[in-house]
């Protein structure tokens, strides 16, 4: 079974509790007492249908108002394949929320209601998702039952979406007719749309290749951890720590590391169960170097001939997570980029992007709660970075507070500052 | 079947355990005996192997567990050279720190958070690992893989660090730590073919057993010294096995013939009820028992 991450978004006007509903009750991942619960709690608040949200809503808070504060994470499984699922809300909070949900996923659900078409939220969601490097994208065109199941009108929808994708940065884009009301092409195939042949949203969901989702050609391994055992049986091991970021390694494979730039080759890659032959994203190893070479936690190791980026100043995107502060020019924060800490200055705001026009306002002054923006920044320390669209891993950041420790930002880096 | 996603949750697993330990000055991993923290014990192995495990292990024992998972804990400790601390709720009753629940009623369960702060203020802990999963409640479904804790111990689930891709953040002052859940992200599917496919001991409750026992809410409850059948209630013997373990006065038992791990395994796909509403009397309580236990400091 392989794992595969999936980020929704959307509004309850668009079904998306619905949909979300169908697809663990046809899975069957919905557990009888939780039903019960759910319908009890709906009948309780004198509602006229058994509000799926109810199961995902899971703060005092959020039942209280009736709204969804925080990602929610739920989990289903096919024979086939594992999916965590990242649950978005579609107004409150939304961009904190849908960056967080998006940021490990390999699919973006994205929905849109067959009535209305493309609307600007839907715009705004699919910006974000392509910004966070989603490497695949689904638009469920749903409610088709309140369209007669129309093919004119799902075309027309498919049609305007393809227009505006054309300005984002999507490599895979899907679209499915469904009624996440009526069930159809959620987990069964609908017999009310003998006009549309293909997937259904779980087949999608089941069949979309994300084998190649991971950098497997620049070899990236931030240190993590110096394993040194001091026990009898292991007197002079030296091991380092982490997680492949990126590449593919293998025993005997010329290594560098940064930043003292020695090189050495690879000894072992080991782990608990045995030796590895080799090792790719996302997996956990801890390697042995052929020399003995001062190497410790924040560094990163990669291939002589295939560095990252390396360097003080740096240009990103930066979506600002906090309603305590604002980011300004001028301002210092701590920074965290894989396992290395630093402390970084906003140098220059360049601008700040309306997510809905995908305007660029250079005349703002500060980032606030929810707010994008591209920056130049300087650190206290070298960085060894890629550009996100590249990596996922190496290319991006988050910025804490340096008095409180909260963290404020994240930052996906567009290149090394001129 | 193939069990690609076990390797990509232990990979997780084992990346976020060595991240709280290398930001971290005093970790500590909560031990139950139950099989989510034997889960979590084995990957934290794993992530230092070949050294050994670079931090102690703590219980907090309210003083009604099971003789089975005792031993298995004492066991489990000794084979990995361990250290193990215990936060006794017997000690925090003895000095007056808190006051024991009266009737037929009366868990332990909430008091040990009590012991649980203590015992990290005592010890100085700032990282404090956990064997909670996301599945298993809806509260622990909004919870961070870092998830931190004020002064006093408090989760405050309206103001959580935002955690986006795999950067984690465990900075705290003084007198604050953080609650690590490296399992966030498996279901109890997950944990039962892991721990068949890592061949991980358990206590024999989870397996099938006779014990004398009496229904209350929907349950079997076992006889024991700490929790009596009231008058009305019948006890009888009867072919039992636990899906979860926690204190007895407030863990449940359920009829099955499982008798071995792949067996326990098609009984756990072919159930229709949750594990904590088919076994825990203390998510009964309210809507949010679990959120509030949780904002007061307990795992």
């Amino acid at each position: 079974m392989e794992l595969v991450r999936i980020a929704t978004t959307g509004s309850v006007d668009d079904g998306k509790s619905t949909l979300i509903g169908r697809l663990l009750y046809d899975t069957k991942q919905i557990f009888e007492d939780q039903l019960e619960a759910v319908e009890d709690a709906s009948k309780r608040r004198g509602t006229d249908y058994v509000d799926l949200a109810l199961l995902t809503d899971g703060l005092r808070a959020e039942r209280e108002q009736g709204i969804t504060i925080d990602v929610a994470y739920r989990y289903f499984a096919t024979p086939r394949r594992k999916f965590i699922l990242a649950d978005t809300p579609g107004h409150i909070q939304y961009t904190r929320n849908m960056v967080t949900g998006s940021s490990t996923a390999n699919i973006a659900l994205i929905l849109v209601d067959a009535r209305n078409g493309v609307l600007e939220q839907t715009r705004r969601h699919s910006f974000l998702a392509s910004l966070l490097g989603v490497p695949h994208l689904v638009l469920c065109v749903n409610k088709m039952d309140l369209v007669d199941w129309s093919q004119e009108q799902y075309e027309s929808v498919v049609e305007d979406f393809r227009d505006f994708a054309r300005r984002l940065d999507i490599h895979d884009l899907r679209f499915v007719p469904v009624s996440a009301l009526e069930g159809d092409n959620i987990v069964d195939r609908s017999t009310n749309m003998d006009w549309y042949h293909g997937p259904t949203v779980l087949d999608l969901l089941e069949d979309i290749h994300i084998g190649s989702d991971h950098n497997m050609i620049d070899v990236r391994f931030p240190v993590q951890y110096v394993v040194r055992p001091h026990r009898r049986d292991f007197p002079d091991y030296r091991g380092y720590a982490g997680k492949v970021a990126g590449g593919l390694m293998k025993p005997g494979d010329e290594v560098m590391v940064l930043p003292s730039g020695f090189t050495s080759s690879i000894k072992s890659i080991d782990t608990f169960d045995g030796e590895l032959t080799e090792a790719g994203p996302p997996t956990s190893v801890v390697l042995t170097l052929e020399d003995d070479i001062d190497v410790s936690r924040g560094d990163m190791i990669c291939r002589p001939h295939n560095q990252p980026r390396s360097s003080q100043d740096i240009d990103a995107m930066i979506c600002w997570m906090s309603d305590q502060s604002a980011l300004q020019p001028g301002r210092k924060y701590s920074i965290k980029h894989t396992t290395r800490w630093g402390r970084a200055m906003i140098k220059d705001l360049q601008y700040r992007l309306d997510i809905n026009t995908l305007h660029r306002d250079s005349s703002a002054s500060q980032l606030s709660l929810n707010e994008i923006g591209r920056v130049t920044l300087r650190t206290t320390t070298p960085f060894f970075f890629d550009s996100y669209r590249r990596n996922r891993e190496t290319g991006s950041f988050v910025l804490v507070d340096e008095a409180n420790n909260n963290t404020l930002a994240a930052g996906l880096i567009t290149g090394e500052a001129a | 079947m193939s069990y690609d996603h076990l390797t990509a949750l232990e990979s997780e697993a084992i990346h976020i355990i060595r991240e709280a330990v290398a930001e971290s000055e005093r970790p500590v991993l909560l031990f139950s005996g139950g099989k989510d923290s034997a889960v979590v014990l084995r990957l934290a192995v794993k992530a230092f192997w070949p050294a050994r495990l670079p931090f102690p292990v703590m219980h907090v024992d309210t003083g009604h567990n099971f003789d089975e998972v005792i031993s298995f804990r004492d066991r489990t400790i000794e084979q990995l050279e361990a250290q193990l601390i215990v936060a006794s709720v017997q000690e925090a009753i003895d000095q007056g720190r808190v006051v024991e629940e009266t009737g037929p009623r009366a868990s332990r369960n909430r008091l040990q958070t009590e012991s649980l702060l203590t015992a990290i203020d005592k010890h100085r802990f700032d990282m404090v690992f956990g064997g909670a999963r996301r599945d298993e409640e809806k509260a622990r479904a909004k919870e961070r893989v870092f998830s931190f804790r004020d002064e006093f111990g408090q989760w405050d689930p309206k103001n959580q660090r935002p955690e986006v891709w795999s950067a984690y953040n465990a900075r705290i002052r003084v007198g604050e730590h953080i609650r690590c859940f490296p399992i966030s992200n498996w279901t109890e599917m997950d944990i039962w073919q892991y721990i068949e496919v890592e061949n991980i001991e358990l206590p024999s409750v989870y397996f099938s057993h006779t014990r004398r026992v009496f229904e209350r809410d929907g349950m079997l409850m076992a006889e024991s010294p700490y929790l009596q059948a009231t008058n009305e209630e019948e006890v009888a013997e009867a072919v039992v096995r636990f899906r979860t373990v926690g204190d007895m006065t407030c863990t449940g038992a359920f009829e099955s013939r499982a008798s071995s791990v792949s067996e326990i395994i098609a009984e756990v796909a072919a159930t229709r009820i949750t594990e904590r509403g088919a076994s825990r009397a203390d998510d009964r309580t309210a809507e949010a028992a679990m959120e509030d236990r949780k904002k007061e400091g307990y795992f």
